[in-house]
């Protein structure tokens, strides 16, 4: 169990981490979510008691880290896969670590069997790949047979085959009661991996929830409508009976209308209804993917300003339940990239910022942080 | 609690699993000795050609050191390394989240390599001696000398001496390449310059490795130098409060900032 109470980390004027608190508990694999510069590692790195918190505290089963009797055998942590000094060898590595708490070196050939190395056991790191030396720091963070687990982004460099091998022993680590804390910005893989997630912006907790409920709670399904084109009074018709029926119609940019607070069938017979032929009814539903960036899309730091590919992006629309979002008697745009003014730098981090913001809107990827690649929920390019 | 002994082990393993223990300690080790070698042969064959005071004050044991000028650099690197390459490859952190008693990790660390760098420098003094007095020919001194056997014994501390206060240096810095970029020039030019400027030296005589060179000193005065205010132990005292506080230094440095 991790316990984290008002953590707060300052440097200087920024504030990295501020006033988190939350519980890592053990038996379920726990996904800790947030931006690049959000304070994930710092956090990390405040619960292994590198960093010193400038306010709140953390512990790990009721004792700060650095009191930790053993420390080596009660926590195993993964923060840095490249943290190795390059000329020495994957075993003597991990011999140095396991002298340290009093494991014996046969225990450092298991490790090393169980993390795939032990044909390269000899070698020195400095060779390695970054998927193998992600398995030489996972291969380190298991060695005390640790009860507590934490795991700065394990995936990162790993092949299809590592990362289902990773899936795999952070499940198995939680079935045996394990605490298993993982970082990760791959959102679909946490959502095959954790149970529950936390997730934090600008070093602040935004949720602390079930997989389930978080994306429940972050995202709204909706319903793309489209009319024929060629007769415009038909969408506006249709518009005009959907918001008449208690639905939130927004337009998207090729004119389709994008619909919530109606099921399917009722949409479709208010169309028959209006007199109004439809040319798509769609259902969409929102991913773990698209639910986190909902969320974090105030909170991030490092955003890339290259849109020129900004009417590709999959336009989202309003009511999401954070954002407190008056009906709009009118249809709006869905809102385009660069529609906000980015936070002022400096200033305390998100706070305040998603009651600024009347419509959450497109999202551009930090470029290290999502795949370029469309949501799932996205058909704007295939109506294209 | 990481035990003392668990961590001393674990640096040991770590210390003699990198091949740059190796070779910063045997080129410590090479240079110092056929330096020594070399320049003890050449006062050999030109002793005559010295002035009267030099050969007066002629210091046979020092003499088998001077290589030591340019040996003590590799032990600098020795002692550097130790502690650098924990922060710029990131293993400190993987080191720390498994001691986070930072003093125990801290000088554990430096006892080994303080203690392997010892061993080296006393072999490194004891070859350099028995083979630069070999070809000084008939001006040898020997080992039962007065004096020479302190001044053997005190060129291999004042080594292990440059190694920890080299660590103490990468400690405070957090990184190799600004202690080197310090340490080198500083030992091999700017140490070395300002002990022969008028009015400075009466500074730089008190600079770790000016004042720690007078242990290998057999004659007060050697080679009609300016003879030091103070003797060849206290010399070695004055090098041994700067190690003190540039480990002090290091220790708080680990201590305060975040790894």
């Amino acid at each position: 169990m991790i316990e984290a109470v008002g953590l707060t980390k300052r440097y200087g004027a920024k504030t990295a981490v501020y006033n988190l608190s939350f519980q890592v508990r053990p038996g379920v694999v726990t996904g800790f979510l947030g931006p690049n510069g959000s304070g994930k590692s710092t956090t990390m790195r405040m619960i292994l008691g590198l960093d010193r918190p400038s306010a709140g505290h953390v512990t790990i089963g009721g004792h700060p880290f650095r009191q930790l009797p053993n420390a080596p055998r009660q926590v195993g942590a993964l923060l840095d896969a490249k943290a190795v000094h390059g000329g020495r060898s994957a075993r003597s590595h991990l011999l140095s670590l396991a002298q340290l708490a009093g494991i014996p070196a046969q225990r450092v050939d298991e490790v090393l069997g169980v993390v795939g190395l032990q044909d390269v056991a000899k070698r020195r790191s400095k060779g390695f790949s970054l998927g193998m030396g992600q398995r030489l720091g996972i291969a380190a963070a298991l060695l005390g047979d640790p009860q507590v687990l934490l795991f700065d982004e394990p995936v990162n460099g790993l092949d299809p085959e590592g990362i289902l091998w990773v899936r795999n022993l952070m499940k198995k680590l939680a079935a045996e009661g394990r605490t298993v804390f993982v970082s990760s910005h791959l959102m679909s893989e946490m959502a095959l991996t954790a149970d529950h997630l936390i997730v934090i912006g600008r070093g602040q907790l935004l949720a602390d929830m079930s997989v389930t409920d978080f994306i429940s709670a972050n995202s709204a399904d909706f319903a793309r409508v489209r009319t024929p084109h060629t007769e415009p009074g038909q969408r506006e018709k249709l518009t005009a009976a959907l918001m008449e029926a208690g639905g939130q119609v927004m337009s998207e940019p090729d004119g389709a209308l994008r619909v919530t607070g109606l099921p399917l069938p009722r949409i479709s017979d208010l169309a028959h209804d209006a007199d109004v032929r439809v040319w798509e009814l769609s259902p969409h539903q929102a991913s773990l993917e698209e639910a986190y960036m909902r969320l974090t899309q105030g909170a991030v730091d490092y955003r890339s300003t290259d849109d020129r590919l900004a009417h590709l992006q999959p336009p989202q629309q309003p009511g999401h339940p954070g954002y407190g979002m008056p009906p709009q008697p009118v249809v709006q745009d869905v809102p385009q990239q660069g529609w906000y003014a980015p936070p002022p730098p400096g200033q305390n981090p998100y706070a305040g910022a998603p009651g600024q913001q009347p419509v959450p809107g497109p999202y551009a990827p930090p470029a290290a942080q999502q795949p370029a690649a469309p949501q799932p929920s996205d058909t704007t390019k295939d109506a294209r | 609690m990481a035990a003392v002994s668990a961590v001393l082990q674990s640096e040991w393993t770590k210390i003699r699993t990198v091949s740059s223990t190796v070779w910063t300690l045997a080129s410590a080790l090479i240079v110092t000795v056929a330096i020594g070698a070399a320049l003890s042969a050449v006062f050999n064959s030109t002793f005559d050609d010295l002035s009267e005071v030099e050969r007066a004050t002629f210091d046979p044991t020092l003499v088998s050191f001077f290589g030591m000028t340019l040996g003590q650099l590799a032990m600098v690197v020795f002692g550097v390394l130790v502690v650098g390459t924990e922060y710029s490859s990131g293993m400190i952190r993987t080191s720390l989240a498994a001691v986070p008693q930072r003093a125990t990790f801290l000088f554990s660390k430096v006892t080994v390599a303080g203690g392997l760098a010892f061993a080296v420098g006393l072999a490194t003094s004891f070859l350099s001696f028995f083979l630069g007095q070999a070809l000084l020919g008939e001006h040898r001194a020997s080992i039962g000398d007065d004096n020479v056997l302190r001044a053997v014994i005190g060129g291999g501390l004042y080594m292990g001496l440059i190694a920890l206060f080299s660590m103490g240096v990468a400690a405070m810095l957090r990184s190799s390449m600004l202690s080197l970029g310090i340490l080198m020039p500083f030992f091999f030019l700017v140490s070395q310059i300002l002990a022969a400027v008028p009015k400075v030296k009466e500074v730089a005589r008190y600079f770790p490795d000016q004042a720690g060179s007078k242990i290998m000193q057999v004659v007060p005065d050697a080679m009609n130098t300016e003879e030091a205010p103070y003797g060849p132990w206290a010399g070695l005292g004055i090098m041994v409060l700067w190690v003190v506080a540039a480990l002090a230094g290091g220790y708080l440095v680990m201590k305060k900032r975040d790894a």
